[in-house]
């Protein structure tokens, strides 16, 4: 029996231990603001936060997690209102929106670790997030004014 | 209200971004950014929604325009209006409603968006493709909620017993002035509905200069909030009790068949349920699955972990041949020899033999995958001769239909709700995941979640064509082209519908060939043959991708021939303002559209050139190892172009410094919406242009996922891009936005490349091509 925290919440799995978390996430538990874009770790739509650092649930598999804190799109703010997620919508960045929780985890993780970003550095940290839409301006806009102050 | 104190830092918003928040019965919505540069208020005069017919009502199931069917006001004020198009991205589900909620004076935050489940003949068409919505839900909208105003009017001038001209809706009420008198739209509610629908001739629309919401880009999409925190509802999202988990290992090759399969170490996966045959249909078959062996389970992941341990046999078929390398010499010899003619003017072949000189060009584009973000997803609840379906798509009408001839059942029987899209681009036309979730739910008597992977998406795609483009352009001694000989070749989505379709269809002659708005005295236009080997479809903007690269590097190219400045040989080119007569074509299909209302004006190609140039600072001096690049093409009957900034280094590293551009979409109802779908399509352009390739080698595709069918990621996407609404003339109907941004990036993106290095691209994608 794996147990994880999830959002908070206690969970417990007893199924296959290399079950990718994404499966457990979505299927599972029913958390399905997690997205699937690759299940190869090469798009970033699967992004949750685990430990304070972006990790990519596609490629993670329960086991990896036991025990420790997995916060989901869905546990980011208890009223949907984390400064990335207003910046988000002042912005207006989504188009389809589909790859957009997993951009909002990877940009919560980056500022966690760097608070003030450069423009460049912005550019740099979310490249593992593929929007193919190609909100890219808006998203790098959107984590400019999550870093300064919504 | 809080005003963002340093928008200098908001790259590609020309405005400062001004945010105000309004509460919605607890809902916190962000309002609009105004964004971009929007040069003139549009004008919409009401002669001109008269004066202009569009192709909508030729489309299958044509346009409903009934109030009954698209409004509903409950007793607490909330109107609910039926967004009936597909929401992939465009903004739609918020735009067709919004020009409702105009009309009937409604207050937007007091409306709410139900989306409609798939049911053509009560609500027209559905179809959301071709860049059509806007263009052909404008007026009727409008009159839809012109006619609801009307019928509250009428409501409330009954019960106070005054003459309806007495009376006048105004955000969210019905006011008679003389009395002071007011009643909410909740209060009229019930007797509003008792009114009958006035007739749509009669309706008087309203004044362009006393609209609150239309043209103005202030109202942000409805599902704005539900995608940030995560709750927005996708086609992957749905879950049902008992639903099973499907993934379906499918043929390799095109036309390709099941033969035999074991199953035994796919059932000892923990969480596997079942294994069992999907049934196929023989290549061309439509939209109808490949078929396959399915793969059961209580999670996708333990879906997808069963087919790997799946053992099965397949036989190729027919296209167990195609090969990526060979089929281009094929195109290419093709386009090299005299092919079909579908449009000519003047002596093409007297005039290329008696030139003083002639450039050839000859372009390559192959196959595209679409890789929406979503990969193709569908659930499906079948009971004994009812189906429910949950899924994403673009056509929810024609999913209904199709399901309900694969099951033989009445359509009546089939329900199709739409959920959103995580991105469609043409691909989420085709109903055959679908249908797959449809079968799987039959067989084993329980709802089905059917996921396709992303290298079942790229490798069993609806893919772009593959073609060559062959250019001839003859020049007299002052350098005027004289003569112009475009040959297209490349294999038909026809050939999806229907065994030995060998030419374009006149939709896809119509996208960039038979189209080009070149004022030159000897013209020709030649589709030689090609069989497809794969299954072919739209992508977001089709043929005109292929054939605006090709042209508009051949303007480059004649530039250069000439010594002439790009933009200058451009302008001289589509020559003088005129409409462009196509009386040499058979059936020019302008987009389904009738010419009068939106014929080739090449004035307004001129213009946007002239705005990209002005607004774009078109000849302004670059840094070394910099190069500007400029392209126009009219698609989906907008005028669009587009200048890039490019730097090369010395090892090949391509940047894309800035892009601009100006795009004409006539009337125009979200500016803001206008501007992110400008914005995207330079990326997916750039996508393409740099890395796009889907090829072929003994039949079955050489991709995957995103590490060897890569798209751009924000490190390399271009550091700022400025889109230039081009205010309309008085009264130009709205035309396409969705897909016409895309055509013209990537020769503007080649021809800046060759003004850097001196290089020029002539096969896409760029690739390796600027190492050295
Ligand atoms: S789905 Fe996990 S990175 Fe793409
Ligand atoms: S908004 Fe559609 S993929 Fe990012």
């Amino acid at each position: 029996m794996i147990k994880i925290k999830i959002n908070g919440q206690d969970q417990a799995w007893d199924g296959d231990p290399d079950l990718p978390l994404l499966w457990l996430l979505r299927d599972e538990i029913g958390l399905t603001g997690t997205k699937f874009g690759c299940g190869q770790a090469l798009c970033g739509a699967c992004t949750v936060i685990v430990d304070k650092q972006a990790v990519r649930a596609c490629v993670t598999s329960v086991s990896d997690v036991a025990d420790r804190e997995v916060t989901t799109i869905e546990g980011l703010d208890p009223t949907g209102d984390h400064p990335v997620q207003k910046a988000w919508r002042q912005v207006n960045v989504p188009q389809c929106g589909y790859c957009q929780s997993g951009q909002i985890m990877q940009a919560v993780a980056l500022l966690t670790e760097n608070p003030k970003p450069t423009h460049d550095q912005i550019r740099e940290a979310m490249a593992g997030n593929i929007c193919r839409c190609g909100c890219y301006q808006r998203i790098e806009n959107a984590v400019h004014l999550a870093s300064t102050g919504v | 209200m809080n005003i963002v104190t340093n928008p200098q830092k908001l790259r590609g918003f020309e405005k400062q971004i001004k945010v105000e928040k309004i509460s919605r019965r607890g809902i916190l919505k962000g309002l609009g950014v105004a964004g971009g540069l929007v040069l003139a208020a549009p004008l919409m005069s009401r002669q001109a929604f008269a004066a202009y017919q569009t192709g909508a009502s030729k489309m299958p199931h044509g346009v409903v325009v009934n109030p009954r069917v698209f409004v509903a006001i409950a007793p607490d004020g909330i109107v609910t209006i039926i967004g009936h198009r597909a929401e992939l991205g465009t903004g739609v589900r918020t735009s067709l409603p919004l020009i409702v909620a105009e009309e009937m004076e409604a207050d937007w935050t007091r409306v709410k968006v139900k989306q409609a489940y798939g049911d053509e003949a009560k609500f027209g068409n559905q179809d959301t493709d071709g860049s059509r919505s806007t263009r052909h839900y404008l007026i009727p909208m409008r009159q839809i909620g012109a006619a609801a105003r009307v019928m509250l009017e009428s409501a409330a001038a009954r019960r106070w017993g005054v003459p309806v001209t007495e009376v006048r809706a105004q955000n969210h009420e019905v006011v008679h002035a003389s009395s002071g008198r007011r009643l909410g739209f909740g209060e009229l509610a019930e007797d509003a509905a008792k009114q009958s629908v006035p007739s749509i001739d009669a309706l008087k629309l309203k004044d362009a200069k006393n609209f609150r919401y239309l043209g103005k880009g202030e109202v942000s999409i409805v599902d704005l909030r539900d995608i940030t925190v995560g709750t927005a509802h996708y086609g992957i999202d749905t879950r049902l009790p008992g639903m099973k988990y499907a993934v379906i290992a499918r043929p390799p090759v095109t036309g390709g068949k099941l033969v035999s399969f074991d199953a035994a170490d796919a059932l000892k996966v923990s969480g596997v349920e079942k294994v069992l045959e999907v049934k196929g249909w023989p290549w061309p078959s439509k939209f109808q699955p490949l078929g396959g062996v399915a793969v059961i389970a209580r999670n996708t992941g333990a879906a997808i972990k069963g087919r790997d341990a799946l053992k099965v046999v397949w036989e190729d078929g027919a296209n167990a041949s195609y090969d990526s390398v060979a089929y281009r010499k094929q195109l290419e010899e093709a386009a090299r020899k005299p092919g079909l003619v579908v449009r000519t003017e003047g002596d093409v072949n007297a005039a290329l033999k008696g030139a003083y000189k002639v450039v050839v060009g000859e372009y390559y584009m192959p196959h595209l995958a679409h890789v929406s973000m979503e990969p193709p997803v569908a659930v499906a609840d079948v009971k004994g001769d009812k189906v429910e379906v949950w899924a994403p798509v673009q056509s929810p009408g024609g999913t209904r239909e199709d399901v309900a001839k694969t099951l033989g059942i009445p359509e009546d029987n089939v329900t199709v709700n739409v959920t959103l899209l995580g991105g469609g681009f043409g691909r989420k036309s085709k109903c055959d995941f679908v249908i797959e979730a449809v079968l799987l739910s039959k067989a084993i008597g329980a709802p089905v979640k059917v996921q396709w992977t992303r290298e079942d998406d790229v490798q069993h795609d609806f893919l772009h064509t593959v073609s060559v483009e062959h250019i001839e352009a003859g020049l007299d001694k002052s350098g005027k082209v004289i003569a112009w000989r475009h040959r297209s070749v490349a294999p038909s989505i026809a050939s999806t519908f229907a065994a030995n379709v060998v030419h374009q269809a006149p939709f896809e002659l119509g996208m960039g060939l038979i189209d080009v708005p070149f004022e030159v005295a000897n013209l020709q236009c030649e589709n030689p043959e090609a069989a497809a080997h794969t299954r072919i479809g739209w992508f977001r903007s089709v043929s005109n991708i292929p054939r605006a690269f090709a042209v508009q590097s051949m303007v480059g190219e004649l530039a250069h021939a000439t010594n002439r400045d790009q933009k200058e040989m451009l302008l001289d080119l589509i020559g003088s303002p005129r409409i462009v007569k196509l009386d040499s074509v058979k059936d020019p299909w302008n987009y389904g559209e009738p010419y009068g209302s939106y014929p080739i004006d090449t004035a307004r190609l001129l213009r946007v050139v002239e705005v990209v140039a002005d607004k774009g600072k078109w000849g302004r001096s670059v840094p070394k190892g910099h190069g500007l690049g400029i392209a126009a093409h009219r698609s989906f009957v907008s005028y669009i172009a587009t200048i890039v900034e490019v730097s090369v280094d010395d090892k090949g590293k391509l940047t894309v410094h800035q892009v601009d551009t100006a795009i004409d979409c006539g009337t125009y109802v979200n500016p803001e919406r206008i501007q992110s779908q400008i914005e995207g399509a330079a990326i997916m352009g750039l996508s393409l242009a740099k890395y796009g390739e889907v090829t072929f080698k003994n039949g079955k595709v050489e991709q995957g996922n995103f590490d060897t069918f890569p798209v751009i990621r924000m490190d390399e996407s271009p550091i700022v891009t400025h889109v230039h609404i081009v205010p309309p003339d008085s009264d130009a109907p709205p035309s396409g936005v969705g897909e016409p941004g895309v055509p013209p990036f990537a020769p503007a993106l080649t021809n800046a490349i060759f003004a850097a290095t001196g290089k020029r691209i002539r096969a896409l994608p760029i690739g390796k091509q600027l190492e050295t």
